[in-house]
């Protein structure tokens, strides 16, 4: 038995996926925006960031669908008691490394702790040494001499693995290719291999060839031992990096979210309206841009925690709490973010009603409202979506900032920035702790450079001024 | 000019009018005096007596808006809002939560501030301008590619890695400067020296791929290929001519956080130890001491403002078609 859980975040994320959809839809049937996009998927660095962003968002959403287990009661008469301990299904496909907890740090592919400690020999004697990991490498009987042995036979099997899934996908997409273009399987598998089809395939499927590589060897050696190591209180740092995924995500896509409406209506009227509307809106933006953005974060972030404090009785489980801080984090950083986006819109928009269409439209006595979302709208879309693009790496840096500063997610929540903050403190131990810091760096920089090289693509392709 | 610049000066009154409000509202409309007295002295068994006792101590146990008791100005004076948001405008910051003077504060930790601020944004500029100009001159070659590829790679590190990554190296493997500290007078340099590197070197893939496209730009005008025509060697071109039309919106971009240089660097200063107004922000953030909070959003606007205005102003000094009215 389990209860859904569907958490404020979780409810956006998919109304996003939701507009998303609608908004391809909807550029499907536009060319002048599928245009652009055709450009972008066939650039070779686009389509590869594609894959490295397209595997972040699907573990991100798989991480969006919370649950909670029923704990086993021991009268069938009882009603069904919830676990307080919120899971995802990203959780679930995790499986073992979530709770193959050690005791303490660990090494990456350790077989014993980090630290020494005390133990009692049979003798009664007391020694110093590492004691063995309860799971990191438990399946080996002499750890010392089948180490290696172990890892490279892993290490084979992904590689198989990896071979036999791409096989098959090349296999499919050769399948496809084929159909649509009319021509034979090995014809299209050719023109594929060779790049001449349309799309960078070669690129593409190198790109699945190593994501797939990374997947298989994260499931092949999670297992048995900790690929990452572990933390102060044993728990496995790969685990805590996947799950930081979703919190990245969120910040940087929700906060989007958040902003747009704001920014594009109050944009368009500044520019549209002029007058007094132009001064309020100006007035508005220059006064919250003028507040450090830090600071501002803070004072928000600190009254609220203050908040959440003295109204514990509005959340059932830690999760919730945590992650209504995150959604007001999102929130504030909106409201810090937007103004960029709207004086770009506004000067746009100065400049289109001015243009003869919009004067036409107003001799034609079209409405107000009208002009501003049927004429002028349609010419702001791809300023949003390059600023939408663009803004995204940058919010996912700014997150462990701000958890740095103490003010981010809620330390509860697992996120590069709080990874980031404990491992600083590691650093400083002897003999050092590295591998949090390793592994927030990584795919902290997969994720930021995959959506730099995106965004620069898809700025290219949209913005008219670079379009030859 | 001179009117331009008072008149300037009075537009940003209601801004900072603006400002004042949000941050009263943020400190006390959404959460009472009472809420944050709670919060400072723990959450187990507060009697009213302590609260009461901890807003009087800090100056917090007067009315929101409007004193109906006081009597004649002192009903809008002895209120909250008065004491500690109009005063920001005289710069009179009162005390922190803590009985520290706020206002003294600053001024002594100003400096070491401006110490590691001013050289990353002066040396910063010049190595992000030179570089920018190496790539712009280079233009389509590899040499430019692998600068631009570079300069992605830089910009999708988060700064802190740089921080740790640079005090690991060079204060603890090659043992070059101290990990952290400061000492006031000319000693500071060997504390400063690693930060205004690292700070250097943080901005250099973001800023850098920002000039190179300002140059591109200007490179494509009519004038510069007109001047190539003519025959004036590359070199010339690009630093006479071009470097000097491009200081027009690079410097729209930089002026503005020139005053704000004060504030100091957050994460720079908490991380190497520096007793500058970027540590002691988040000294108070993390102990939660409003009032500095306060101060410092005050002092933070202002300085924005201030940025604003001299962008305004060297725009004439670098572009005479550009006049004040």
């Amino acid at each position: 038995m389990i209860q859904p859980v569907i958490l404020w975040t979780d409810a956006l994320v998919f109304a996003l996926v939701a507009v998303v959809t609608i908004f391809a839809v909807y550029a499907r049937k536009k060319e002048h925006l599928r245009a652009p996009w055709r450009q972008v998927v066939r650039s070779r660095m686009a389509m590869a960031s594609l894959v490295v962003l397209s595997a972040y968002t699907v573990t991100g959403l798989l991480d969006s669908l919370h649950f909670r287990e029923a704990l086993p009661s021991q009268d069938a008469q009882q009603e069904v008691q919830y676990s307080g301990n919120v899971l995802s299904v990203l959780d679930l496909l995790l499986g073992p490394m979530r709770y193959q907890d050690e005791k303490t740090y660990s090494a990456p592919f350790a077989t014993h702790l980090y630290t020494k400690e005390t133990v009692v020999g049979e003798d009664g004697e007391s020694m110093r040494v590492t004691p063995r990991l309860k799971y990191g490498g438990a399946h080996l009987a002499d750890p010392q001499a089948d180490r290696t042995a172990d890892i490279v036979e892993r290490l084979v099997i992904s590689l198989l693995q990896t071979l036999i899934v791409m096989l098959a996908v090349g296999l499919l997409l050769a399948l496809r290719l084929a159909r649509k273009r009319n021509v034979a399987v090995s014809a299209a598998l050719r023109m594929m291999l060779m790049g001449r089809a349309e799309l960078p395939w070669r690129t593409t499927l190198g790109a699945l060839t190593v994501l797939t590589l990374v997947m298989l060897l994260i499931a092949n050696f999670s297992a048995a031992w900790h690929v990452f190591g572990t933390d102060k209180v044993g728990k496995d740092v790969l685990y805590q990096a996947i799950k930081s995924i979703r919190t990245g995500l969120v910040i940087g896509t929700l906060t989007t979210l958040v902003m747009l409406p704001f920014a594009v209506s109050l944009g368009m009227m500044a520019g549209y309206f002029r007058g007094w509307v132009d001064d309020v809106i100006q007035y508005l933006y220059t006064t919250l841009n003028s507040i450090p953005a830090v600071l501002l974060i803070a004072a928000a972030v600190l009254m609220m925690q203050v908040y959440i404090a003295n109204h514990p009785e509005l959340f059932e489980t830690m999760a919730e709490r945590a992650d209504l801080r995150l959604l007001f984090l999102c929130l504030i950083l909106g409201i810090t973010s937007w103004t960029g986006l709207c004086r770009l819109l506004r000067g746009e928009t100065l400049k289109l009603r001015e243009l003869d269409y919009v004067q036409a439209a107003t001799a034609f006595g079209v409405s107000r409202a009208t002009i501003l979302v049927r004429h002028l709208l349609p010419n702001l879309v791809h300023l949003v979506l390059i600023a939408v693009v663009i803004d995204f790496s940058g919010l996912v840096l700014a997150e462990a900032v701000l958890s740095y500063v103490g003010v981010g997610v809620d330390p509860t929540t697992m996120s590069w920035g709080n990874m980031i903050n404990t491992a600083r403190l590691e650093m400083a131990r002897e003999p050092m702790v590295w591998w949090s810091l390793l592994a927030a760096f990584t795919f902290m920089f997969t994720l930021v450079l995959a959506a730099n090289l995106f965004s620069d693509v898809v700025r290219d392709a949209f913005d008219p001024r670079l379009r030859r | 000019m001179f009117a331009y610049i008072i008149r300037r000066a009075l537009y940003a009154l209601p801004i900072l009018i603006g400002v004042n409000l949000i941050t009263f509202a943020l400190f006390f409309v959404v959460n009472t005096p009472d809420d944050m007295a709670r919060m400072h002295l723990g959450m187990k068994r507060v009697t009213p007596e302590a609260v009461e006792k901890w807003k009087v101590e800090h100056g917090y146990d007067m009315p929101l808006l409007y004193n109906a008791a006081a009597d004649g100005t002192a009903k809008v004076t002895d209120t909250i809002f008065f004491d500690k948001s109009v005063r920001l405008f005289v710069f009179d910051f009162g005390t922190s939560d803590s009985g520290r003077d706020i206002g003294q504060d600053i001024s002594q930790r100003m400096w070491p501030s401006l110490a590691i601020a001013l050289p990353v944004f002066v040396i910063g500029l010049m190595v992000y301008i030179s570089f920018a100009m190496l790539l712009a001159f280079f233009r389509g070659s590899y040499l430019d590619l692998s600068g631009v590829i570079l300069c992605v790679i830089l910009m999708s590190i988060s700064g802190l890695f740089y921080i740790i990554g640079g005090q690991y190296l060079f204060s603890k493997v090659f043992h070059l400067v101290p990990v952290s500290g400061y000492e006031p007078g000319w000693l500071a340099w060997r504390f400063v020296l690693l930060p205004i590197a690292i700070g250097v070197f943080a901005g250099i893939g973001a800023s850098s791929r920002w000039y190179r496209t300002i140059f591109l730009e200007e490179i494509n005008r009519d004038y510069v290929r007109t001047a190539r025509a003519k025959g004036l060697p590359e070199t010339r071109l690009l630093f006479r001519h071009v470097l000097k039309n491009a200081m027009v919106p690079i410097l729209t971009g930089v002026v503005v956080v020139l005053p704000t240089l004060f504030m100091g660097n957050l994460i720079l200063e908490s991380f190497f130890g520096i007793p500058g107004l970027g540590s002691y922000t988040i000294d108070a953030i993390q102990n939660q001491d409003f009032a500095i909070v306060r101060a410092m959003v005050f002092l933070g606007s202002v300085l924005y403002i201030l940025g604003l205005l001299l962008t305004d102003v060297s725009y004439t000094l670098v572009d005479p078609r550009i006049r004040l009215s």
